[in-house]
């Protein structure tokens, strides 16, 4: 067994490990660190596979922005989590049942899975995609001639999904003291000042 | 023994029954299926990136990247909306959600 295999079996093995404990952790805290960990092995494999461009997208998105973003929210709403999972081996015969019979239409499909005739020749024929020029190099020719409409709508999705996010959580508390800059430019000695004639001996 | 496509066909087979699994077993606790559905999308991306890798093709790995972007955002929506939700009903869990049931 070279390297490359031993890799390979050490990160699917941990992969699929970590994917276990993300479903099946008692705490969802752990779930979204075992998350992490399944996102950082699947890294290993796109590194493995000659994707790196790919891997590294996967870490920074996935481990800096999403688990981050998934820890953030469990750990600020105080939800009890232990209510939450009642009935976990109530649903457990159906998950296992609907899980054992969708693996074994996945294993079918890939048992029998053969290549088409013209695929060989097609790939024969397709352009070198890392030999001369590097995976983010050659990605980058393919995105930005062939795919750049996918690509801004991809940007348009993130636009629409930042705005969707602030929209839908910004709220205005009434009882907050807040600064309003028109009203203080408009601030003048005549609206600032209050002269108020005090008679003696009889106060305000 | 080399590593074939078959190989990374059938971890993505795996890690896509357990992400569906997750969603059976986790039915109470959104942020679990939310974080199943990562799961599957995970599966997805292998698979996509595997075999542009072994077919020499790179526009697998242009969809594997959309695929992220868009995970990504359903990411943030989905937790914004549990936000909201939270912060109007004092809860989270999937059984609650039926204010549209009429």
């Amino acid at each position: 067994m070279n390297v490359a295999a031993a890799f390979f079996y050490l990160f699917a093995f941990v992969l699929v490990a970590s994917a276990f404990m993300v479903i099946s952790s008692r705490n969802p805290v752990q779930s979204v660190l075992f998350l992490i960990l399944a996102f950082v092995n699947a890294a290993g494999l796109f590194i493995l596979i000659g994707a790196e461009f790919l891997a590294l997208i996967l870490v920074v998105v996935y481990v800096g922005a999403v688990a981050v973003l998934f820890l953030f929210v469990v750990m600020m709403l105080d939800v009890d989590f232990v209510e939450l999972r009642q009935g976990f081996l109530q649903y457990l015969p159906v998950g296992l049942v609907v899980g054992l019979i969708f693996l074994a239409e996945l294993v079918l499909v890939v048992g029998a899975w053969v290549t088409g005739p013209g695929v060989a020749s097609a790939v024969a024929s397709a352009p070198p995609s890392a030999g001369d020029v590097g995976n983010v190099q050659a990605i980058g020719r393919v995105l930005y001639t062939d795919y750049i409409y996918f690509f801004q709508a991809a940007g348009f999705v993130l636009l629409v999904a930042m705005i969707g996010a602030i929209v839908l959580t910004l709220r205005h508390k009434v009882n907050v003291k807040r600064q309003n800059i028109s009203a203080q430019v408009a601030r003048t000695a005549k609206t600032a000042m209050d002269v108020v004639k005090v008679r003696p001996g009889q106060g305000l | 023994m080399v590593i074939g496509l078959s190989h990374y066909l059938t971890v993505a087979a795996i890690l896509f029954t357990l992400g569906t699994l997750g969603i059976f077993l986790n039915r109470k606790n959104v942020i679990v299926i939310l974080m199943s559905v990562e799961l599957i999308l995970l599966a997805v991306n292998i698979n996509l990136v595997s075999f542009s890798a072994f077919l020499g093709n790179l526009t697998g790995q242009i969809f594997a990247l959309l695929v992220l972007t868009v995970a990504a955002a359903e990411a943030a929506i989905g937790l914004a909306i549990l936000v909201v939700f939270y912060r109007n009903r004092g809860s989270i869990a999937v059984e609650d959600i039926n204010a549209m049931k009429g």
